[in-house]
């Protein structure tokens, strides 16, 4: 499924353009001027120790955290102006589920779908593509396993059909089985024209999934490498 | 038009998480109850005096059960990272604050009406002037609702919540306390000429924490 808007489907701009970009924690700069373009398709891994600031850039890209000083440009989107217009196009795997405990596996995709206004045979199709289409779509998401429940986050996440997917340690908590279809969704995903930017401990993993590496330490972006994926940009 | 789409999501979702959660019907409305019949035990003696005092009895119960409601809808939304999924869902703020106060609003009146017929019971108060009663419960459900939306959102962000929400809410909410009161002791008296201005109090203060929240609530949320 090719994404619709044609300013990115077909504009050469990166996606994510980033220079000098500065991120306050309480009075701790958590990004302290990350420098960072990605071009749209691209996978690219976050790579860092805990503390490095991958966290928090997911969350500023996402237009969460606030970018007080340097240049941060999200889908055309200037983050220093109005950083909730970019909210909507982009889709965050966080630590944290975002799921409703007492509503079922099929009430909260419908409800996070139909909140972005999203078509809801995408939800259908999500769910089925996450394996929560048999008895596990009528179950109530507080008795579900941590598995389970990343399981149908990332079905939220994918019923969106998000510009940018930011995936903040998606392969946690997943067996092998929902590890594999992480990595497959993230290169479906690519290839229908999203961009996904990534940070994960898994590196084996994540490096062959990923076109470009950035390790991230201290805030700033220290280092940028190719990974395993083909590379190719359309 | 969006506004209202997103309002009506909201307010069905979280509906739909009472229904199932069953925290309104097994700990609210029971506290509500008990509210009563604590109030019951402690004026029993001079019976002439808990039936005078049944207007605002009721609404004291009203406030401090719904306190419990309000508390509720925004504890639904601090859990396991779902503030930031609304955030990023693209509902309006203002959407989801109108439905936030009609979930709010339903579950105070489903309490009211519990606790009407628990003061014509255990209080054996004589209901009179119907309408004006009706339009109190109305007007004064949207009062409280509207502002304690507001207010939930702001205590919301903060660790102290559950012991800030009462201290910032009682305090605003005391003119319609007062109004639903007075308006209750008219309609109760057979003078209900003398409830409607009170009424009048009520709607203007609903209307302006309506507004208030409208255009207040996108903010507060940021920092929530």
């Amino acid at each position: 499924m090719e994404l619709d808007d044609p300013t990115f489907r077909f504009g050469t701009e990166p996606v994510v353009h980033l220079r000098g970009a500065v991120a306050l924690l309480g009075r701790v700069p958590a990004l302290a001027g990350v420098d960072l373009d990605v071009d749209r398709r691209r996978i690219v891994l976050l790579r860092g120790a805990n503390g490095a600031g991958k966290t928090t850039l997911l969350r500023a890209l996402a237009g969460l955290v606030p970018i007080t000083s340097g240049e941060a440009v999200v889908l055309g989107v200037d983050l220093r102006d109005d950083r909730r217009a970019v909210r909507h196009r982009v889709g965050l795997l966080a630590h944290g589920t975002g799921l409703y405990d007492e509503l079922t596996v099929a009430d909260n995709v419908y409800f996070w779908t139909r909140a972005a206004r999203a078509d809801m045979a995408d939800a259908e199709a999500a769910m089925t593509q996450l394996g929560l289409d048999g008895r596990l779509r009528d179950v109530a998401v507080g008795r579900l396993s941590t598995g389970q429940r990343r399981r149908t986050s990332l079905a939220c996440l994918l019923a969106r059909r998000p510009e940018l997917w930011l995936l903040d340690e998606p392969h946690a908590g997943l067996d092998k089985d929902g590890r594999d279809i992480v990595d497959a969704l993230v290169r479906d995903a690519a290839a229908a024209g999203a961009t996904i930017i990534l940070s994960s401990h898994e590196l084996d993993r994540s490096i062959e999934l990923a076109d470009e590496i950035v390790t991230l330490g201290g805030g700033v972006a220290l280092d940028e490498g190719v990974g395993g994926g083909d590379g190719h940009v359309d | 038009m969006v506004m209202l789409t997103d309002a009506w999501l909201i307010a069905r979702k979280d509906l739909k998480l009472e229904i199932r959660s069953r925290v309104a019907i097994n700990q609210v409305m029971p506290f509500a109850l008990l509210v009563l019949v604590l109030f019951a035990f402690a004026l029993d003696p001079d019976r002439g005096l808990l039936e005078k005092a049944t207007p605002g009895l009721y609404w004291i119960a009203v406030l401090f059960s719904g306190l419990l409601a309000m508390q509720r809808a925004f504890s639904l939304e601090a859990a396991d990272g779902v503030t930031d999924a609304l955030r990023l869902s693209g509902l309006s703020p203002a959407g989801i604050y109108l439905g936030k106060t009609l979930s709010v609003a339903v579950q105070l009146l489903v309490l009211e009406v519990l606790l009407g017929i628990g003061v014509a019971v255990l209080y054996g108060t004589s209901i009179t002037g119907w309408l004006l009663l009706l339009v109190t419960i109305v007007v004064a459900t949207a009062a409280i609702s509207t502002a304690g939306t507001l207010f939930g959102v702001v205590a919301a962000g903060l660790r102290v919540r559950e012991t800030l929400l009462p201290l910032l809410l009682l305090p605003v909410l005391a003119p319609v306390l007062i109004g639903a009161t007075r308006a209750f002791e008219s309609a109760l008296s057979g003078t209900p000429s003398e409830g409607w201005p009170w009424v009048g109090l009520m709607s203007v203060f609903a209307v302006v924490y309506a507004v208030a929240g409208i255009f207040g609530f996108g903010p507060l949320m940021e920092e929530s």
